[in-house]
């Protein structure tokens, strides 16, 4: 198939809807207004829905709505405006509900700017909103990764009927690059696939399978078994969902851990570095949640010390950290708010690190 | 013997958790039986607020979803537009719909969307135990205005009718009660009528229903229904705000 030149929020919303969404809510908001833009003209065109939303609160409410009747629904904001969302996200989570929520990252912390960060990985991973859920999380560092990824998103979601989470930032949906499109696929709710589901039952019809979508389980126990089953769940997306790259990772005596665009400047990075003659990898986490520990640990086994680069003020750090488990020096290079860290500022760490100052 | 009352299918058989003498309950049962009498059958969906209604989801036998506290309209919305074939319905209260709920009640009449509310408006905050609401009235005891509502200090209640009338995307708007007979009666008329807008692709309607909340209020059921008469109908008057299909 033909590679076309895109720009990123636009193939984003492109594959959503490929991969059967047809329904978003959101509003808009710098870096992404471009996916509303996008889905508001894309939506009527193959027979779906844009709505735009009075908020985000109310977005991810109609998210809500709508993906209790079993449909695909999907909402994009940028970080101010999930912050907004988490409200919902958790109900989702709590009531779940199989939904894709999109955020492309900008500066914080408040209105903070409009230029990429990286700054809500905490947020997305340790769970924005009340009580104990994760979404499971995905940060792709190209285009084409973040399409791929959307063949499968929804998939995912309602397999463990858990929301998803891509975590990327305001560079990935600004950026061209050329990718390949997959075909379009035929979504249609099953009601037997999502007895769940809001689907037209009527008094009379078997009781069990009335529709109730709900967060509430007032006695204890109840809320105790409900809990249970969600850990469970969580416990098997860990086993089996768990996402990354290691790049060069066999031989080096550096290993770099990035995620998302930050990941592909340490690339850069290390194939400067590689042509001096310095072995350095990299360990990319593609899911953020679950986070790859175990893989980790393993791929940098051979490593003297990692380097840990993001655009915040070291969120994965801790993940890193906890993979591995005090067996070697973990270091931290990056920028909070919207400074990205470059290729040069990278090299310069790495050898500093070589040189064991 | 000849059967004089039959509860309605559209109501579970659950026994209601409801306070002896308290309106929720009267509402549940007009609002089930307008559901029957819609002839919609199934695919009907209802919202369920946070509140003392919150549990609605166990009681009205359609599909059901909870939502977040007065999030109730953009959760309608979401099942309206992705399923615009359904009869869908919010229930909510005066601190859901009138206060933390503001934006999305506004916003999903000002859409013209598709749905009917069921407004119970019992001057406080039931569910939480009896605190101050955007509705109370002024010289009102709660538990957070404990010498009376002071106007001066946090504003005159909130009339959600008169204000959601005016926005133009609203279709039908009435506000009634369940005091006597005769507004039960008139009550369930009006719940029917816009359900029947809504089958019809008419616009936004809400119904406000003046409730009591003996509890919270510290009355008696008896006594509840008469300061109810005496002093929330002449604040709040019963009537329709707006009706687009009214013949003219
Ligand atoms: C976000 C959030 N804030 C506050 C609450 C606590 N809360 C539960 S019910 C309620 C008030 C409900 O009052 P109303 O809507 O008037 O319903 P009533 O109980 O009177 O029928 C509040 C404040 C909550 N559940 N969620
Ligand atoms: S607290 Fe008030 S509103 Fe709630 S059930 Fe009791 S009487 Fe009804
Ligand atoms: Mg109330």
């Amino acid at each position: 198939m033909a590679l076309t030149l895109m720009k990123g929020s636009e193939a984003i919303a492109e594959a959503a809807i490929r991969a059967g969404a047809r329904f978003f809510f959101g509003y808009p908001i710098t870096p992404q207004t471009e996916i509303p833009e996008y889905m508001s003209a894309r939506m009527p065109e193959v027979g779906g829905c844009f709505l735009q939303a009075e908020s985000e609160v109310a977005a991810i409410n109609m998210v809500y709505g709508a993906a209790s009747t079993g449909a695909r629904v999907i909402t994009s904001s940028s970080s101010p405006g999930v912050s907004l969302k988490q409200e919902g996200i958790s109900y989702c989570a709590g009531a779940q509900l199989p939904c894709v929520i999109l955020n492309v990252m900008r500066g914080g912390p408040g209105l903070g700017s409009i230029q990429a960060s990286q700054g809500d990985y905490n947020q997305a991973v340790k769970g924005g909103g009340n009580g104990d859920y994760h979404l499971i999380t995905y940060a792709p560092s190209s285009i084409q990764e973040a399409i791929n990824i959307f063949s499968f998103a929804f998939d995912k979601a309602e397999k463990y009927r858990v929301p998803v989470l891509f975590l990327a930032d305001g560079i990935m949906a600004q950026m061209m690059e050329p990718v390949e499109m997959p075909e379009m696929v035929d979504f249609k709710v099953d009601p037997e696939k999502k007895p769940w589901a809001a689907t037209g039952w009527k008094p009379g019809d078997d009781p069990a399978k009335r529709a109730v979508i709900n967060s509430l389980y007032i006695n204890t126990e109840e809320l105790t078994v409900h809990n249970n089953e969600l850990q469970a769940t969580y416990r098997e997306i860990e086993k089996n969902e768990v996402l990354y790259e290691a790049y060069l990772c066999e031989d080096a005596d550096f290993v770099i851990t990035a995620f998302g665009t930050v990941a592909r400047i340490a690339k850069s990075a290390i194939n400067e570095l590689r042509e001096q003659g310095i072995k350095v990898g990299l360990f990319r986490p593609i899911t953020v949640w679950p986070f790859p520990y175990k893989e980790l640990a393993e791929a940098s086994r051979n490593a003297k010390a990692l380097l840990d680069v993001e655009a915040n003020e070291g969120q994965m750090l801790q993940d890193v950290k906890l993979a591995i488990n005090g067996a070697k020096p973990v270091e931290y290079f990056g920028h909070c708010g919207s400074l990205m860290p470059t290729t040069d500022e990278i090299v310069a760490k790495i050898l500093e690190m070589k040189e064991g100052k | 013997m000849s059967v004089v009352f039959e509860k309605t299918s559209y109501l579970t058989d659950k026994p209601f958790h409801y306070c002896p003498g308290c309106n929720h309950g009267i509402i549940h049962r007009l609002v089930a039986e307008a559901l029957e009498e819609s002839g919609m059958g199934g695919n009907i969906v209802g919202v369920a607020p946070v509140g003392c209604s919150v549990f609605a989801y166990d009681y009205f036998n359609v599909d059901m979803l909870e939502a977040a506290h007065g999030r109730a309209p953009a959760v309608a919305t979401g099942v309206k537009r992705a399923k615009p074939d359904s009869l869908v319905f919010t229930y909510q209260g005066d601190g859901d719909l009138a206060s933390i709920g503001t934006a999305e009640i506004v916003h999903a009449a000002h859409r013209g969307e598709k749905i009917v509310t069921i407004f119970v408006n019992n001057a406080i905050y039931g569910m939480t135990g009896g605190q101050m609401a955007p509705t109370t009235l002024v010289g009102q005891r709660t538990t957070t205005s404990p010498n009376g509502r002071d106007e001066a200090w946090c504003g005159a209640p909130i009339k959600m009718s008169e204000m959601l009338s005016e926005v133009p995307g609203a279709y039908y708007i009435e506000r009634c009660a369940v005091n006597n007979n005769a507004n039960i009666l008139k009550t369930k008329k009006a719940i029917k009528k816009a359900f029947q807008y809504q089958m019809e692709g008419k616009g936004f309607c809400m119904i406000e229903v003046l409730s009591t909340c003996p509890t919270n209020w510290g009355l008696s059921p008896v006594e509840a229904m008469k300061w109810l008469e005496e002093n929330m109908i002449p604040y709040y008057p019963l009537g329709v705000y707006k009706d687009k299909g009214a013949t003219k």
